[in-house]
C-alpha cells in the first residue's frame, strides 16, 4: 500500500515536471531565446558555488555525525601501523581535495558567461604541467614509501614466539584448530574430512603431532600482548578472516594456505571498558563474498591473559580423543565393544 | 517519427543524387529492417547501442533500488516483491541467494553493458567517423555484428533471470570456486552458466567492435587529420579500444577455463574442496588463478569505462569554456600513461589473497604511479575553465560534475592503492563507495554530457532543458548523499555485501544512515527515468535544430548535414587545417578545423 502511494506521488511529480518543462520552453521562445538562456546561466553558475559552499557544509557535518563510530583504538600493533597510515593519508588526500574542488567551482562560477569578457586564449605552459605532475609525484613517492615500510612489517614473518592458531573457513561458519602442548600443527588431507566419524578438520591420526591438537567452532580465543599466527584456510569457496578492530584481513583460500599474524593489544574486558559498551566483543566477519548465508558469517574473538586461555584450553579435549574415545585416558577403554567400535572408524 | 524520419530519408536520397558514383552511397532499396535493424550506418548503430544501453541502465538501476531497500528497511516487509518475485521475495523479504542474485546482475550489467557497450558502443560508433572525417567505419558489417553479439549477449543475461533458480550470484567478479560449484548455492547452478556464456558472446561483441574502432582511426582519416589533430574524444576512444581488444581475451580464456571446470571436471580453479558434505576429486587447481585473469581484464576495464568519459569532457569543456583545452599534448601523453598503466596494477584488487608481499609492493607503486597522469587531467581541465567564458549547457555542467566526482574518486583511490591501509578497507563499503564515484557515476556523467552535447547531431532536435537540468542537480546532489558518507560505513569496517547488519556489534551503527541512502537511491533513480523520458519525447517532440554548428564547435561533425544520411557529408569530405581547440584565438570565438591557417594568424599550439 505504501508502496502503490509512493508511485503515485512519484507519478504526479512526473505529470507536473514535464508541464513545467515543457511551458517553460515555450516560454522561452516567446521571450526570446538568448535572454532565457543568459538567465539561466546566471542561475546554474550561482548554484554550483551554492553547491561548494553547502557541499563543504556537509562535509564537515558529515564528518561531525560519523567520526565517533569509525575506528576506535586500534587494538592490535600492526592495526596502530595502519591507522597512522590512514590518518596522514587522508591529511594530505583532503587537503588536495579542499584545493581542486574550491578552484574548479569557483572557476565555474566567476568565469561564467559575460558579454565584457573574451576567453583567454591559453593552449598550454610547459612549466606549469611540470610542476603538477612533480608535486605528486612526489607526494606520492612519500605515501607508497610509508606505505610499503609499514607493509613489510606487517607481512613480515612472525615473531619465533608467536602461538599458532589454525583458522578455517566453511559455508558458513568458523573452525579453530589449536596445536596443543606440542606447539605443531599435524597435517590434515582433505579427503578425511568426516565430521560425523569426530574428524572435521580432516586431520591425519597417524601424525602423532595431531593427537593433541584442540577443534574448536565459531570462537578463538587469543592472549593478550602475545604474538599469534594464524594459518588460513578454507573447506569449500573462498572466505576472508576480517578482524576489523586489529585492522587485519586475510582471505582463505581453498587449497592454498595463508598466514597473517599479529599481537592482540587488550583483553577483551578491557576493550569492554575502552569503549563504554558492556557487550562490546571482538568479531570475526567473513569479507569475502561465499554464498547466500555471507552476510552472517560470524565468529567471535576472545583476547584473554595467559592465564584464562590456558584454563580454557584445559578444558577442552583434543580431537583424537573426540573422535578415538577408546584412546581417552580419562575412560575405561579395555571393552572389547569400544575398540572395535574404533577400528571401524578408522 | 514520421517526421525526423523523412527528413533523414531526404537527406539520404539527396545524397544519392548528388554523388551517385559514391561507393559509401550505394544503398538501394533500403527497407525498415535494413535501416534500423539490420544497419550498418555508424550513426544508426551508435543510436542502438545507446538505447539498448538504456533499457540495461533502467534493469540495472531498478535492482539497485530493490537491494537498497533491503539494505535501509532490513526489518520491513514490502508484500509488492512477493508479488513480482514470488518465493525469492518470501513475505515481500528479499532472501538472501536472490539478494546476491540482484548485486550480481546490476554489477555486470551496468559495467559491462551499460558503461562499456552502452558508453563506448554509442560515442565510438556515433563520433569516430564523424570527428576523424569518415563516411562510416572501417568495417560496416563487422561494426554490425558487434551490436548484434551484444544484443545476443543481453538477451543471454536476461534469461537467466527468469531461470528457477535465480541468475548468477557469485558477484560481478564471479570468484571461484563458489562460482564453480553447483553445490555452493542456487545462483551457481544454470545462472551461473548462462552469465559465462554471455560475457562470451560480450567478449566477441567488444573484440569485434574495437578493432574497427582502431581501424577507422587508424587509416580513415580526412586529409589534413594528423593524428594530434584529432579532437580528444577520438584519442580517448582509441586508447579504450586498444585496452579492450589486449585485455578481453584474457577474460575470455579465464571464463572458459571457469565452463571447463563447471561442466567438464578439470580442475584449473579447484582444489582440496569439500562443499555441502561432498569431498570433491580435484586437486591441483589455484582458485587465485583466476583473480589473475579476471583483474588483468578488470583493472584495464575499469579504465575503459572511464576514457571515453575523460575525452568527451575535455571536447565538451572546452567547447562550452570557449577556450583550447589546456595541454593537449600532456591530456595525450596522460592518456597513454594511463593505458599503458592501467596493465600493470591489477593485483591491487589482490593484496589480501595471499599474494606474495614483495609483489604486493611492486604493485603498491605502480598503482600509486597511475595517479600521477589522472592529477595531471584535473589540473588541465581546471585550466581550460580557468578565464574562460563559460556556457553552462546541461552537458557543461556534466563535464564539471564528471570532474568534481572524478577528483572525489581519485583520491579515496590512493588510500586503496597502499596496500597497508587496504588491509582494513578492502572489501569494505569504503571500495564500494570509491568505485561508484570514481567509475560509476562519474563515466555516467560523462556519458550523460555526450548525450546532451551530441543529441542534436543524433536526432536534430534538443532535449528539454528545464528537465535536463533537474536532471543534473538531482543527480549531482544524490550521488554525493548516497556514496560520500558510504565512506564512513568503509572505515568502521562494514563489509560489503551484506544484507542485513543486525545480528552484529561492530557494524550495526549505520541503520539511519543506509536509510537515508535508499531514499535518495530512490529519488535519483526517478530522475533518472525523467532524463529517460526526456530523452525518447524530444527524439519525436524535441524543438529543433536549425543551425549546422549549435555549439560554435570545430569539430567536423558540426560541418555536416542536420541531420546527416548515411555517409555523412553530401558533398566531398572536408579537408582539415589545424588542430579542433582554436576557440578565443585572434579575438576570434572559435575557427573550425576546416578552416586554412592564414597568414597573419598568430602561431601558437
Ligand atoms: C587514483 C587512481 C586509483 C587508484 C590508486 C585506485 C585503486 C584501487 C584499488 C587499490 C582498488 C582495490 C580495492 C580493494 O578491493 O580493496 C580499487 C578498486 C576499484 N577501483 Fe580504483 N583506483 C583508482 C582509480 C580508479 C578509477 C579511475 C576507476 C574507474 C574508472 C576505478 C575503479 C575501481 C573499481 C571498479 C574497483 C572495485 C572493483 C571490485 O572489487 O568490485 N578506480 N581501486
Ligand atoms: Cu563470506
Ligand atoms: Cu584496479
Amino acid at each position: 500500500m505504501q508502496v502503490l502511494f509512493i508511485i503515485a506521488i512519484l507519478v504526479l511529480a512526473f505529470v507536473i515536471i514535464f508541464q513545467i518543462s515543457k511551458a517553460s520552453e515555450y516560454v522561452a521562445v516567446l521571450r526570446g531565446w538568448e535572454r532565457t538562456r543568459k538567465q539561466t546561466n546566471r542561475i546554474n553558475a550561482f548554484m554550483l558555488l551554492a553547491f561548494l559552499v553547502l557541499g563543504l557544509i556537509g562535509v564537515y557535518l558529515c564528518n561531525e555525525k560519523f567520526k565517533g563510530r569509525i575506528l576506535g583504538e586500534p587494538a592490535s600493533d600492526h592495526g596502530v601501523l595502519v591507522d597512522r597510515m590512514l590518518y596522514v593519508t587522508i591529511a594530505v588526500t583532503f587537503v588536495v581535495f579542499l584545493i581542486t574542488q574550491i578552484a574548479l567551482f569557483w572557476f565555474s562560477y566567476k568565469y561564467q558567461e559575460s558579454d565584457d569578457r573574451k576567453a583567454f586564449f591559453y593552449p598550454h605552459n610547459n612549466t606549469l604541467e611540470l610542476i603538477w605532475t612533480v608535486i605528486p609525484a612526489i607526494a606520492l613517492t612519500v605515501l607508497v614509501g610509508f606505505g610499503i615500510v609499514y607493509w613489510f612489517r606487517i607481512t613480515g614473518d612472525a615473531p619465533k614466539d608467536a602461538m599458532q592458531v589454525e583458522v578455517v573457513g566453511k559455508q558458513f561458519g568458523w573452525e579453530f584448530r589449536y596445536p596443543g602442548a606440542d606447539g605443531i600443527l599435524g597435517k590434515k588431507y582433505f579427503k578425511n574430512v568426516d565430521p560425523a566419524a569426530g574428524n572435521p578438520a580432516g586431520q591425519i591420526w597417524e601424525d602423532s603431532t595431531n593427537k593433541d591438537d584442540v577443534f574448536v567452532e565459531q570462537e578463538m580465543h587469543l592472549v593478550v600482548g602475545k604474538p599469534v599466527k594464524l594459518v588460513i584456510g578454507a573447506k569449500d569457496v573462498i572466505h576472508d578472516v576480517g578482524l576489523v578492530h586489529f585492522r587485519m584481513k586475510m582471505d582463505a583460500v581453498p587449497g592454498t594456505p595463508t598466514t597473517m599474524w599479529f599481537t592482540p593489544k587488550y583483553t577483551t574486558k578491557e576493550m569492554k571498558e575502552k569503549t563504554g559498551n558492556p557487550d562490546f566483543v571482538y568479531e570475526l566477519s567473513c569479507d569475502q563474498m561465499c554464498g547466500k548465508g555471507h552476510w552472517s558469517m560470524r565468529g567471535v574473538v576472545v583476547v584473554e591473559t595467559q592465564a584464562e586461555f590456558d584454563a580454557w584450553l584445559a578444558s577442552k579435549k583434543p580431537q583424537y580423543l573426540v573422535a578415538n574415545p577408546d584412546k581417552d585416558p580419562s575412560k575405561k577403554n579395555d571393552t572389547p565393544a569400544a575398540t572395535t567400535n574404533a577400528v571401524a572408524i578408522n | 517519427m514520421s517526421e525526423v524520419l523523412n527528413q533523414q530519408a531526404a537527406v539520404t536520397d539527396g545524397a544519392h543524387v548528388a554523388h551517385p558514383h559514391e561507393q559509401a552511397h550505394e544503398h538501394h532499396h533500403e527497407t525498415f529492417v535494413s535501416k534500423y535493424i539490420f544497419s550498418m550506418d555508424h550513426k544508426t548503430i551508435g543510436k542502438q547501442f545507446l538505447i539498448t544501453g538504456i533499457v540495461w541502465a533502467i534493469i540495472g538501476g531498478l535492482f539497485s533500488v530493490l537491494f537498497r531497500l533491503q539494505l535501509g528497511y532490513p526489518e520491513e516487509s514490502f508484500p509488492i516483491l512477493e508479488t513480482f518475485f514470488g518465493e525469492w521475495a518470501k513475505g515481500g523479504q528479499i532472501q538472501p541467494e536472490f539478494y546476491y542474485g540482484l548485486v550480481t546482475i546490476h554489477g555486470t550489467v551496468l559495467v559491462f553493458f551499460v558503461l562499456t557497450a552502452g558508453l563506448s558502443g554509442t560515442f565510438a560508433n556515433l563520433l569516430i567517423p564523424l570527428q576523424v572525417g569518415a563516411r562510416d567505419m572501417a568495417s560496416p558489417f563487422m561494426n554490425m555484428l558487434s551490436y548484434w553479439f551484444f544484443f545476443l549477449a543481453g538477451v543471454v543475461m536476461l534469461s537467466s533471470i527468469f531461470v528457477h533458480t535465480g541468475p548468477a550470484s557469485g558477484g560481478w567478479t564471479m570468484y571461484p570456486p563458489l562460482s564453480a560449484l553447483r553445490q555452493a548455492g542456487d545462483g551457481q547452478k544454470l545462472g551461473a552458466d548462462l552469465w559465462l556464456v554471455s560475457m562470451a558472446l560480450f567478449i566477441i561483441s567488444s573484440l569485434l567492435g574495437g578493432l574497427n574502432y582502431i581501424a577507422t582511426i587508424l587509416n580513415m582519416r580526412t586529409k589534413g587529420m594528423s593524428m594530434t589533430r584529432m579532437p580528444l574524444p577520438i584519442w580517448a576512444m582509441f586508447f579504450t579500444a586498444i585496452l579492450g581488444v589486449l585485455s578481453f581475451p584474457v577474460l575470455l580464456s579465464g571464463a572458459i577455463l571457469l565452463l571447463f571446470d563447471r561442466n567438464l571436471g578439470t580442475s584449473f580453479y579447484l582444489s582440496d574442496i569439500v562443499v555441502n558434505g561432498e569431498i570433491l576429486p580435484n586437486e591441483g587447481g589455484s582458485a587465485i588463478l583466476y583473480q589473475h585473469l579476471f583483474w588483468f581484464l578488470g583493472h584495464p576495464e575499469v579504465y575503459i569505462i572511464l576514457l571515453p568519459a575523460m575525452g568527451m569532457v575535455s571536447e565538451i569543456l572546452s567547447v562550452n569554456s570557449r577556450k583550447p583545452i589546456f595541454g593537449y599534448m600532456a591530456m595525450l601523453g596522460s592518456l597513454f600513461a594511463i593505458a599503458i598503466l592501467a596493465f600493470l596494477v591489477w593485483a591491487h584488487h589482490m593484496f589480501v589473497t595471499g599474494l606474495n608481499p614483495f609483489l604486493g609492493s611492486v604493485f603498491v607503486l605502480l598503482t600509486l604511479l597511475i595517479a600521477v597522469p589522472s592529477a595531471i587531467k584535473v589540473f588541465n581541465w581546471l585550466t581550460t575553465i580557468w578565464r574562460g567564458n563559460i556556457r553552462f549547457t546541461p552537458a557543461t555542467l556534466f563535464a564539471i560534475g564528471f570532474v568534481s566526482l572524478f577528483i572525489s574518486g581519485g583520491l579515496t583511490g590512493i588510500f586503496l592503492g597502499n596496500s597497508t591501509i587496504d588491509i582494513h578497507l578492502h572489501d569494505t563499503m569504503f571500495v564500494v563507495a570509491h568505485f561508484h564515484i570514481v567509475m560509476g557515476v562519474a563515466s555516467f556523467f560523462g556519458m550523460f554530457a555526450g548525450v546532451y552535447h551530441w543529441f542534436p547531431k543524433m536526432f536534430g532536435r534538443y532535449l528539454n532543458n528545464t528537465m535536463a537540468y533537474m536532471h543534473f542537480w538531482v543527480t549531482m546532489i544524490g550521488s554525493y548523499l548516497i556514496f560520500w558518507p558510504m565512506h564512513y560505513q568503509g572505515l568502521a569496517g562494514v563489509p560489503r555485501r551484506y544484507l542485513d547488519k543486525r545480528g552484529w556489534v561492530s557494524f550495526n551503527d549505520f541503520a539511519d544512515l543506509d536509510k537515508m541512502i535508499t531514499v535518495v537511491s530512490i529519488v535519483v533513480f526517478a530522475v533518472q527515468l525523467l532524463f529517460v523520458f526526456n530523452f525518447f519525447y524530444s527524439i519525436f517532440k524535441g524543438r529543433k535544430v536549425r543551425t549546422q554548428n549549435p555549439w560554435g564547435a570545430n569539430t567536423l561533425e558540426w560541418t555536416t548535414p542536420i541531420n546527416p544520411g548515411h555517409g555523412n557529408w553530401e558533398g566531398d569530405i572536408p579537408e582539415v587545417h589545424r588542430w579542433p581547440y582554436d576557440y578565443g584565438k585572434d579575438g576570434r570565438e572559435f575557427i573550425p578545423q576546416t578552416e586554412p591557417v592564414s597568414a597573419q594568424e598568430s602561431k601558437s599550439h
